[in-house]
C-alpha cells in the first residue's frame, strides 16, 4: 500500500458511513438517485482513483482503489463507484480523458463499423445512472474503448438480486463521444478487473453480514441466554469467519498481482483473479447462509438491514464469471502446468 | 481494510529463502531418483525414516531456527517454512523428526535449562534423537487440562506414574523424549489450569512401556505409553513447577500454524495430474480449478502466521482459524479427486497413484482430530469474537 491509501481510504470510509446509511440505500433500490453521496464522492476525487494523472485523475496506486472498493462494499454503497472506477480504468489506458459523472462498462465484444458502434449487453450495473457506458469495440481485428451517451443507447430496465440497476442495454451505429485503440489488452482482461472488482466489494460486504451476526449473536436472548452462548451458533459463526478471512485474502492476492503489473492482467494476475472469483462463489454462498440462520425470521425482513450486504454478495458471485467458469479457467492453466510445474507455480507467488 | 478481525500479512520469500528452496528440491529430486524415499501421504505422521532425517540434519534443515550454540542454525521462520512445505509437497518421509523440529524442540530452547539444552538440542538438529508428544491420556482429549498422570516429589526429581496416548512415533527407534503434560499438585476443580507441569521423560527410562496401536489402515505410527515409577530428575522440568497450562498453550501454537495442515494429501493431487491431463473433461477442469484456489489461499493465510511469528507475535487463534479450515480442506481434496479419477485408477490396488489416492483416504479423518479438534479450534476463534 502506498502512503495516500489512508488518507484515500479515511475519506471513503466516512463518507460512506455519513452517507450510505441504511435509509439512503434502501431509498435507491425503490429509485431514489442518493445525489448527496455521489457529490461527496465527486468532490473528493473517489470516483477518479484509479484514473491516471494525464487522464485528469488522481493517479492513486491501484491497491488504494480495492481498499475503497472494500470500504463500499462493507457500507452497501448504493452508487456505481465501482463501475466508474472500472471504465476510468480503460479509458485511462487507452490515455483517454476521463470525464466527470457516473459512469458505467457494459461487459462484451462490440463491433465498430464505421466509427459507429453496435452491439447489445445484458445486466449493465446502473446503466441509466450513467452519463456515459463504456464499450470494448473491435474492428479489423483491432481492440478499442469507446464511451457512448447513454442518450444513445435502448435501455430495458431491470435489476439485480440487490435491487440495484441491472439494465439490458442495446446500440446500434451509435457513434461514441470518445474512442481510443486498447493495445496490449483483451476482452478477457475486462472480465478479470471486473471480477476482482466484485470480490473486493463483496469482500467488505460479508464482513460487514459478519459483524452483524456476532452482534446479533450477543444480544438476542433465547432460553435465559444469548444465542451466541450455544455452540450450534457459535461454530456456524466460526465457519462463517474463516470463509471470510479467506476471501479478504484472496481478494488482497488478486489486488497485489494487479498493483504489481501497473494493471496489465499477466498471467499471475489471472490466477490469482481465478482464485479469487472461485472462492468468492463459496464465501457467498455460505456465508449469507449462516448470517441469516442467526439472525432468525428477523433478518429475513426487509427492516433489518443485513439484506443490503447479503443480496449484494449473492448478485456479485454471479457478475463477470460464475464461480464454475472461473473454476474451468484456473484448472484449464493448472492443465497446462501439468504434474512438474504444479507446485513450483503454487510456490511462484511468494518468490518473486 | 481495517475492519478485519484476523490479519494475515503478505509475506514474500526473500533471496536466502528463494536460494533454499532451489537446494531443497534439487536435494528432492536426487533422493526419489536414487531410491531414497518413496513418496507417501500423510508423510509427517506416517512416513519414519531415521536415514532421510540424518541426512537432513547433515544439511542444516532441521532445528533451522535456533541458535547455533545449541546445534541450529539461526535461520528465519520462513526459511523453515520453505524446507518444511518442500518436503510435504514430495511426501517425503519425515515423520521421525517432525515432532522434535516443529515444537518440542523449540519448546525446550524456550523453557528448559542450560544441561538440557545442551545435551538433547544439537543432537535433534542432526536428526540422531527424535521426540514424541505428550498431552493426550485415554480419558483426556480435547479437555487436555483433565489430565491424570501424576508426578510425585521424590529426593532429586520427580516419579511418573500414569499413562499417555497418540503419541505420535513414541516407538520408533531414535525416539528418546517426550514432553509430558502431568499433575504435580491435585486437581482443584476450580482452577483446574492449575498445578500441571510439562517434564521431559526419557523413553528409555526404567518404567517406560510403549506400545503401538494400529490405525484402520493397519499402520502402527501411534502409540500408548504407560508410566510406572519413573524417575524424572529436577533438570528436566521446563519452566516453573505448576505452570505447565501456559507451555502447552505455547506449544499447541506451534504445533497448529504450519503448511502440514493443508498439504498432507497434495501428493496425491501432484501425482493424479499425470492422469487428469489425458483428455480432462469440464469437471476435471473444475476440481482442478477448485482445489487449487484453495491450497493458494491457504497458503498465503498459513505463510501469514508465519510472518506473524517472525515479527514475534503468537497468532494462536489465527492458527486456529486456518487449522480449521485447512483441515476440512484435507477431506475435501481427496474426496473431489476422487470423483474425477477413472476406475482404473480407483479399482486399482498397486501403483504409485492409487497407493497414494487409498493412503489419503485412509489418512484424512485424522485431520481434524489431531493437534485439537475442530471444534475445540472453533471454540478459540468464537472466543476472539467475543461470543464466549
Amino acid at each position: 500500500m502506498s502512503e495516500t491509501d489512508n488518507v484515500i481510504l479515511d475519506t471513503a470510509t466516512r463518507i460512506f458511513a455519513d452517507l450510505s446509511t441504511q435509509e439512503v440505500v434502501n431509498a435507491a433500490e425503490k429509485g431514489e438517485w442518493p445525489a448527496a453521496l455521489w457529490q461527496a464522492i465527486e468532490e473528493s476525487g473517489l470516483h477518479l482513483t484509479w484514473v491516471p494523472e494525464a487522464s485528469g485523475g488522481v493517479g492513486a496506486d491501484l491497491f488504494d482503489g480495492f481498499a475503497v472498493l472494500k470500504a463500499a462494499g462493507a457500507a452497501g454503497l448504493p452508487v456505481p463507484l465501482a463501475e466508474t472506477l472500472l471504465a476510468g480504468w480503460l479509458l485511462g489506458r487507452a490515455g483517454l480523458e476521463v470525464p466527470s459523472g457516473p459512469l458505467t462498462v457494459a461487459r462484451g465484444r462490440h463491433q465498430l463499423a464505421a466509427g459507429l458502434v453496435s452491439g447489445t449487453a445484458l445486466a449493465v450495473p446502473h446503466a441509466r445512472n450513467a452519463e456515459l457506458i463504456v464499450v470494448l469495440v473491435e474492428e479489423n481485428g483491432a481492440l478499442y474503448v469507446a464511451a457512448l451517451a447513454r442518450g444513445d443507447c435502448t435501455l430495458r430496465e431491470g435489476q439485480s438480486l440487490a435491487g440495484e440497476p441491472w439494465d439490458a442495454v442495446a446500440f446500434s451505429g451509435v457513434r461514441p463521444v470518445l474512442r481510443a485503440p486498447l493495445p496490449d489488452f483483451e476482452v478477457d482482461h475486462l472480465d478479470a478487473m471486473g471480477a476482482l472488482i466484485r470480490v473486493t466489494q463483496a469482500a467488505g460486504a460479508l464482513e460487514t453480514a459478519l459483524e452483524l451476526s456476532i452482534q446479533y449473536a450477543g444480544e438476542r436472548v433465547q432460553f435465559g441466554r444469548p444465542i451466541g452462548k450455544f455452540q450450534a451458533v457459535q461454530h456456524m459463526i466460526a465457519d462463517f469467519a474463516g470463509e471470510v478471512a479467506a476471501l479478504s485474502a484472496a481478494a488482497s492476492a488478486g489486488a497485489e498481482a494487479v498493483a504489481a503489473t501497473d494493471g496489465h492482467i499477466d498471467a499471475d494476475a489471472w490466477v490469482e483473479i481465478a482464485a479469487a472469483k472461485t472462492r468468492l462463489g463459496r464465501a457467498a454462498s455460505n456465508g449469507p447462509a449462516v448470517a441469516h440462520q442467526v439472525h432468525g425470521a428477523m433478518g429475513f425482513t426487509y427492516e433489518h438491514r443485513l439484506h443490503q450486504f447479503t443480496r449484494r454478495a449473492w448478485a456479485w458471485r454471479d457478475e463477470f464469471g460464475t464461480e464454475t467458469r472461473w473454476a474451468r479457467r484456473l484448472g484449464d492453466v493448472v492443465l497446462g502446468w501439468g504434474p512438474e510445474q504444479l507446485w513450483p507455480q503454487i510456490t511462484a507467488v511468494t518468490d518473486k | 481494510m481495517s475492519t478485519s478481525r484476523f490479519r494475515f500479512p503478505r509475506v514474500t520469500m526473500p533471496p536466502a529463502a528463494r536460494q533454499l528452496r532451489e537446494e531443497v528440491r534439487a536435494f528432492l529430486a536426487e533422493e526419489r531418483a536414487s531410491g531414497g524415499y518413496t513418496p507417501m501421504a500423510d508423510c509427517w505422521a506416517s512416513g519414519f525414516s531415521a536415514d532421510f532425517s540424518r541426512k537432513l540434519g547433515q544439511r542444516g534443515w532441521l532445528g533451522m531456527t535456533w541458535p547455533k550454540e545449541y546445534g541450529g542454525h539461526e535461520r528465519s521462520f520462513l526459511e523453515r517454512y520453505v524446507v518444511t512445505e518442500e518436503m510435504l509437497a514430495a511426501g517425503a518421509p519425515v515423520m521421525a523428526h517432525w515432532i522434535a523440529d516443529r515444537q518440542s524442540g523449540t519448546q525446550m530452547l524456550r523453557h528448559a535449562g542450560e544441561e538440557v539444552k545442551a545435551a538433547a538440542l544439537p543432537r535433534m538438529a542432526r536428526g540422531e534423537t527424535f521426540c514424541a508428544i505428550g498431552m493426550s491420556e485415554p480419558n483426556t482429549g480435547s479437555d487436555l487440562a483433565s489430565v491424570s498422570t501424576r508426578a510425585e516429589r521424590v529426593e532429586g526429581g520427580w516419579k511418573i506414574n500414569g499413562r499417555k496416548i497418540w503419541s505420535t512415533g513414541a516407538h520408533g527407534e531414535g525416539c528418546d523424549y517426550m514432553i509430558a503434560l502431568v499433575r504435580t499438585a491435585p486437581a482443584d476443580a476450580k482452577e483446574r489450569h492449575k498445578g500441571l507441569s510439562q517434564l521431559i521423560v526419557n523413553l528409555k527410562a526404567a518404567g517406560v512401556t510403549v506400545r503401538g496401536i494400529e490405525d484402520i489402515g493397519g499402520q502402527v505410527h501411534f502409540n500408548e505409553t504407560l508410566f510406572e515409577d519413573v524417575f524424572v530428575p529436577d533438570s528436566h522440568l521446563l519452566g516453573e513447577e505448576g505452570k505447565g497450562w501456559s507451555l502447552v498453550v505455547g506449544e499447541l501454537a506451534l504445533e497448529r500454524s504450519g503448511p502440514e495442515r493443508f498439504l498432507s494429501s497434495f501428493i496425491a493431487l501432484r501425482e493424479a495430474m499425470h492422469v487428469l491431463s489425458e483428455n480432462p473433461d469440464d469437471r476435471t477442469r473444475e476440481v482442478l480449478g477448485h482445489l487449487v484456489a484453495q491450497i493458494k489461499t491457504l497458503r498465503r493465510m498459513s505463510l501469514g502466521i508465519a510472518g506473524l511469528l517472525q515479527e514475534g507475535r503468537s497468532p494462536e487463534t489465527e492458527a486456529a482459524l486456518v487449522k480449521d479450515m485447512a483441515t476440512r480442506f484435507e477431506r475435501e481434496l481427496i474426496e473431489q479427486l476422487r470423483v474425477v479419477l477413472p476406475d482404473e485408477v480407483l479399482l486399482d490396488s498397486s501403483g504409485v497413484l492409487p497407493r497414494l489416492v487409498r493412503e489419503a483416504i485412509l489418512r484424512v479423518p485424522s485431520s481434524t482430530l489431531r493437534g485439537g479438534t475442530n471444534e475445540v479450534l472453533k471454540g478459540m476463534i468464537v472466543r476472539q469474537l467475543g461470543l464466549r
